[in-house]
């Protein structure tokens, strides 16, 4: 019988190397096989219609994503994702961008959150379906949870909307939340100062949780520190170039003067790609799986009605929930499915009922019309006998009485000579 | 198998089917980026990996784990000492830190005195394999766990190195056996232990005899020709798989060759140098072990035996949901008065179990 002791653990000891070993290269053995099969990174724009959603994708990742852009007369919300293949130097990036359509277009904007709380769910689902398969590929599933959720704020200058306040109320537990200013330009300098500090005041009163750039690595902590300040960021997009002194620049033109993308004292263009890329691409991806997927998995499995065990309870009571689970799901199942049809028999013997009863009704007066006409017949048919006989009678009585009269007139006469012979004589 | 792909509806809240197009891109973004990013975090939380050593007593497990660390992981058995024999096969492991040039590496080494040292060795496999099996089970618990740790401790034996003694003619009985069933649960890495023992082409033979009896018996060492992913993998390994076992000395004392400080044992008839690739293949093994293949092990481990442990045991005691019939669970029920038949749920679930165990890995 085996007797694994294992010495060590949290407190074990660290020994010191004689020379060089070697495993210096892990991190490098790590991010190659990284390399070798590839990252991929999924964007969700939410905001409303017009407020520059795929023209500042463009811009951040310097190409020309192919769409159209949408109309005003959505009758709902859908969302539209699109997957691309960038490759920079030895790094193959499979990016999904993922955007609303028709958001804030509709005069009842009251379910407008809900696509986009189902779409981000769908991706959990698909996540967990795969994870609890029994042959599963999970080191070669493509990844399709979104790991940043880009919030458009349209730039009105004064606060956020309610619909604005709900959406990202609801969003905040299930994605990281970067929220941006769009269309920037429209804003000076001083109202934007005051937008953001009444846009983030707005955000904590209301509890809100928007991703906070993570500051517990010193590398990153103190550029991710700053960069905490100035959310939200507000972003210009522009993918058309303009040649600025002797340079091209991503730039719009005005006829009061030209705004450049990445000039830092015109828009928040270039913090938003540092970080959202350059910086913390890989902390959002962590987030994602760590924080949002583990909540979500762990309410879905809770909802199923599963426990994690108690120490002295059996393994795998998963697997007995579930089968108790499954067979009171079937038990409840059959018992419906008879109710059911115990219910569809009763209405079918009542409305064979009923129809019997309209069926003898219909009898009856087809018997009592029958009757009654039959003793119109009848009455009609004695009534012409009589008729018939008085005209019989009438008619006997006419020819006896012609016959009289004609005897009469002969006998008459004859008659009359009888009376007169009786009367002679 | 992305269960998404749909085609586009009016009213679908989920994504259409992910067509990937290839960009060409105007200018530098900065995507590349994300390795270093990567570095950062791994170098924060720090590496792991677990080794066991399986072999005979006496064979030099101990030194050449301490040779291959340049530490004193284990006290080596001073032979001459009376050490009991222990009576059952024992499984003992340690951990250490170790650090070099900021990366962190946490070693456990398991180490199996009483292997194959008795006079009746049958089923001597069956410890170890259970204790190969014990970590998977505790990594599989922690992972269907409801509320579950964000970095799960991995105790899972990554590597397996196996020593063969080196009698020159070939494969014994026992370790046939061995092989045979560890091969399939975890990544073995068989050597030949004490290899100053042979000459070169003594050596050599061993090695070629070894090879072929590997291939008889179908036993498939790391690296295993079907985890190979791609051409330049499939190069490198065979390079590898020419040379499988290292033969191997183990040295944890210094002497003085030719002016330089180096690893060895010193003979009467020369010093055997540790790291001189003419003398013995140690550098070959540890750069196998340390340099190059360390994350392949790894992965090897987590995606293949793991899988397949996790497989197992998910079909043997029906814990987990299958995937399509989880999502099913709650239909609508159809109205069949007629409907003598169960409900379409059940059905499905047993429908899917067979396609599952029809397939072949």
């Amino acid at each position: 019988r085996a007797a694994a002791t294992v010495a060590g653990g949290e407190g074990c000891r660290t020994v010191p190397l004689a020379g060089h070993v070697g495993f210096d290269s892990l991190p490098d053995q790590l991010v190659n096989k990284s390399v070798s099969q590839g990252f991929c990174f999924n964007i969700l724009c939410v905001g409303e219609t017009g407020l520059g959603k795929s023209t500042l994708m463009d811009t951040l990742f310097n190409t020309k994503f192919e769409g159209e852009p949408a109309t005003h007369t959505q009758p709902g919300v859908q969302l539209r994702s699109n997957t691309y293949d960038l490759q920079e130097s030895n790094v193959g990036l499979k990016l999904t961008i993922v955007s609303t359509v028709g958001f804030g277009d509709q005069i009842n904007k009251e379910d407008s959150y809900k696509p986009i709380v189902e779409f981000i769910d769908a991706q959990f689902e698909a996540y967990l379906q795969e994870e609890l398969k029994i042959r599963r590929v999970l080191h070669t599933y493509h990844d399709s949870r979104i790991h940043a959720c880009l919030y458009f704020i349209a730039p009105t200058g004064h606060s956020l909307k309610s619909l604005d306040l709900v959406t990202m109320k609801k969003l905040d537990s299930k994605v990281n939340i970067i929220p941006i200013i769009a269309k920037s330009d429209a804003i000076s300098k001083s109202e934007l100062t005051k937008f953001k500090i009444k846009i983030t005041s707005e955000l904590v009163s209301n509890g809100v949780q928007i991703y906070q750039f993570p500051t517990d690595d010193e590398s990153v902590a103190e550029i991710n520190g700053t960069m905490n300040a100035h959310l939200p960021f507000a972003v210009i997009g522009s993918t058309e170039e303009l040649k600025i002194g002797n340079k091209m620049m991503k730039a719009r033109q005005y006829p009061w003067g030209t705004v450049q993308v990445e000039n830092e004292a015109h828009c928040d263009f270039v913090k938003l790609r540092e970080m959202l890329i350059r910086v913390n691409m890989e902390d959002l991806r962590e987030q994602t799986h760590s924080r949002h997927y583990e909540l979500y998995r762990r309410c879905k499995l809770e909802e199923m009605g599963f426990k994690d065990t108690d120490p002295d309870s059996k393994p795998f009571s998963l697997q007995e929930t579930y089968e108790a689970k499954r067979n009171e799901f079937l038990g409840e199942l059959q018992k419906k499915e008879e109710e059911m049809r115990q219910m569809f028999v009763q209405r079918v013997k009542e409305k064979e009922a009923e129809l019997k009863e309209a069926e003898k009704e219909l009898h009856e007066k087809f018997d009592r019309l029958k009757k009654l006409h039959q003793d119109e017949k009848k009455k009609l048919e004695d009534k012409k006998k009589s008729l018939d006989d008085e005209v019989n009678a009438f008619k006997q009585r006419k020819t006896a009485a012609e016959l009289l009269q004609s005897q009469g007139s002969q006998a008459g006469g004859s008659q009359t000579l009888k009376r007169d012979k009786e009367k002679k004589k | 198998m992305d269960p998404l792909r749909q085609s586009p509806s009016p009213s679908s809240s989920r994504a259409s089917s992910p067509r990937t197009f290839s960009c060409e891109r105007l200018g530098y973004v900065g995507i590349e980026a994300v390795l270093d990013q990567l570095k950062i975090k791994a170098m924060k939380m720090g590496f792991e990996f677990n080794i066991m050593v399986v072999g005979q007593s006496g064979l030099g497990k101990s030194t050449m784990v301490n040779t291959l660390f340049k530490s004193k992981i284990w006290k080596s058995t001073m032979p001459g000492l009376r050490v009991p024999m222990p009576q059952t096969l024992q499984l003992h492991s340690v951990t250490h830190v170790i650090e070099e040039n900021g990366v962190k590496l946490k070693l456990t080494v398991t180490d199996t005195p009483g292997f194959g040292d008795q006079i009746n060795n049958d089923k001597c496999w069956d410890p170890i394999l259970g204790y190969i099996n014990e970590q998977y089970e505790r990594y599989l618990q922690e992972e269907i766990l409801i509320t579950r740790q964000r970095h799960i401790p991995d105790t899972r034996v990554h590597c397996c190195v196996y020593f063969v003694p080196p009698t020159g003619h070939c494969l014994r009985p026992l370790d046939l056996e061995f092989l045979q069933r560890l091969c399939r649960a975890v990544n073995v890495v068989p050597v030949i232990a004490r290899a100053d023992s042979l000459t070169i082409e003594e050596r050599e033979a061993f090695r070629h005899r070894i090879q072929d009896d590997l291939k008889t018996h179908s036993i498939e060492v790391y690296p295993q020709k079907s985890f190979d992913e791609d051409i330049n993998d499939k190069i490198l390994n065979s390079k590898i798989r020419e040379r499988i076992p290292f033969a191997v000395v183990g040295a944890d004392r210094e002497h003085m060759v030719n002016g330089r400080c180096v690893l060895g044992r010193k003979t009467k008839w020369g010093i055997i140098e540790v790291e001189n690739m003419a003398h013995c293949e140690f550098p070959l093994l540890r750069d196998l072990l340390i340099r190059s293949h360390l994350q392949d092990l790894k992965d090897i481990t987590h995606n293949v035996h793991y899988e397949n442990y996790r497989i197992i045991r998910l079909k043997e005691s029906h814990a987990l949901p299958r995937g399509p019939g989880w999502v099913n669970l709650a239909p609508t029920p159809s109205p069949t008065p007629t409907g003598t038949r169960a409900s379409p749920g059940p059905g499905k679930v047993c429908r899917w179990a067979e396609d599952d165990s029809d397939e072949d890995f």
